[in-house]
């Protein structure tokens, strides 16, 4: 409660002192949803430049990675964002998981230490965000406790959210199922890996920055 | 110079003998602060234990319960983490009425008409949800 609250005054003065515009927009998910993928994304369509590695191998990303100065314009409206790509939120690592693609023991369990560390800080970065865009596999089960757990504790501190389903490309892909699994939320359908329905998206992302 | 030997606790290895299912009810946790509850799931979890728990954990309960575990891989031998799945007790069809009726006992005495099931992973291979149901798969080994 106590974090709350101090959460809701931190971001009431943030919100007094920041420099309009600079927004700090969040990338959450589990392992593999896509989330380093959209942020390359948007990097590409705006900086002409990628924010971070990719790989069908879970927890690529085991840091915060940050783009800072990313500036978005719509319909004359130009928006500067800091984009913070976060590492996959899971419950459970097995360091053996690493090793079905191809890992030897001792990297596999220096991979598992680094995916540890890096969910614990991407819990940790959840206090600091402006708006956040949880992104979801749209092609495995939604209802995972990683995304009700993580869009909870959004709600909570009155953070600003877009659901986007990922991987909307793929045959086995259900954004119905996501949308009725989250049906307070927007949801909007995309490919982040071929660029499908980015348009939407955009228009989406200025809608949640109106809200911070 | 004598190396110093690095000493892990250990979880006992699961097998079908040691599987226990552990029923939990809100009043074992509702007088408990979120360090408390915690404390209570990771002691019965480490001891290889599915949890029931009547009623569900806050949202910051669920991430500090993530966060605590994932500080435990590694240096708990053979610890793998968590599965953890929240039934809600809603009803869409409720009126109005009830569903006033509801928040306010929320309020008062916690979300006691939901189910959370927690086991650690080493044990629940894998856990699926649904709106209606959750589903176990445990591990072999």
């Amino acid at each position: 409660m106590i974090k709350i609250i101090r959460n809701f005054a931190r971001r009431i003065f943030a919100g007094v002192f920041k420099k309009k515009g600079e927004i700090k927009l969040g990338f959450y998910g589990s392992p593999n949803a896509g989330k380093t993928s959209l942020a390359n994304r948007i990097c590409q369509d705006w900086l002409g430049e990628d924010l971070g590695s990719v790989s069908r191998m879970p927890h690529e990303t085991r840091e915060i990675q940050i783009k800072e100065k990313v500036i978005l314009e719509r319909d004359g409206k130009k928006i500067e964002f800091k984009l913070i790509d976060t590492p996959g939120v899971a419950t459970r690592i097995d360091f053996e998981d690493f090793m079905k693609f191809g890992l030897k023991r001792k990297a596999a369990q220096e991979r598992a230490k680094e995916a540890t560390q890096g969910i614990i800080a991407s819990i940790k970065w959840l206090d600091d965000m402006d708006a956040v865009i949880v992104l979801i596999d749209s092609t495995i089960n939604p209802y995972s406790q990683v995304n009700i757990t993580i869009l909870g504790n959004l709600a909570a501190r009155n953070i600003p959210v877009l659901v986007v389903a990922n991987k909307i490309d793929l045959k086995k892909s259900d954004i119905k199922k996501v949308r009725g699994a989250f049906p307070e939320y927007d949801v909007v359908g995309i490919s982040a890996k071929n660029g499908d329905n980015m348009e939407e998206f955009y228009e989406e992302l200025f809608k949640l920055v109106k809200k911070v | 110079m004598v190396k110093k030997k690095s000493v892990k606790r250990r979880i006992k290895k699961p097998s079908k003998k040691d599987l226990t299912i552990h029923f939990m009810p809100y009043s074992a946790i509702s007088h408990e602060d979120a360090i408390g509850r915690i404390k209570k799931i990771m002691g019965l979890i480490l001891k290889n234990k599915i949890i029931i728990l009547q009623g569900k954990l806050k949202p910051d309960e669920e991430v500090r319960l993530i966060e605590n575990s994932m500080t435990l891989i590694g240096n708990i031998q053979g610890f793998q983490g968590i599965e953890i799945a929240g039934l809600n007790g809603e009803n869409e069809n409720r009126s109005l009425f009830e569903g006033v009726r509801r928040n306010i006992a929320k309020i008062l005495i916690g979300e006691q008409d939901a189910i959370t099931v927690i086991g650690p992973a080493s044990v629940v291979k894998e856990m699926t949800k649904d709106p209606k149901k959750v589903e176990l798969m445990l591990a072999r080994k």
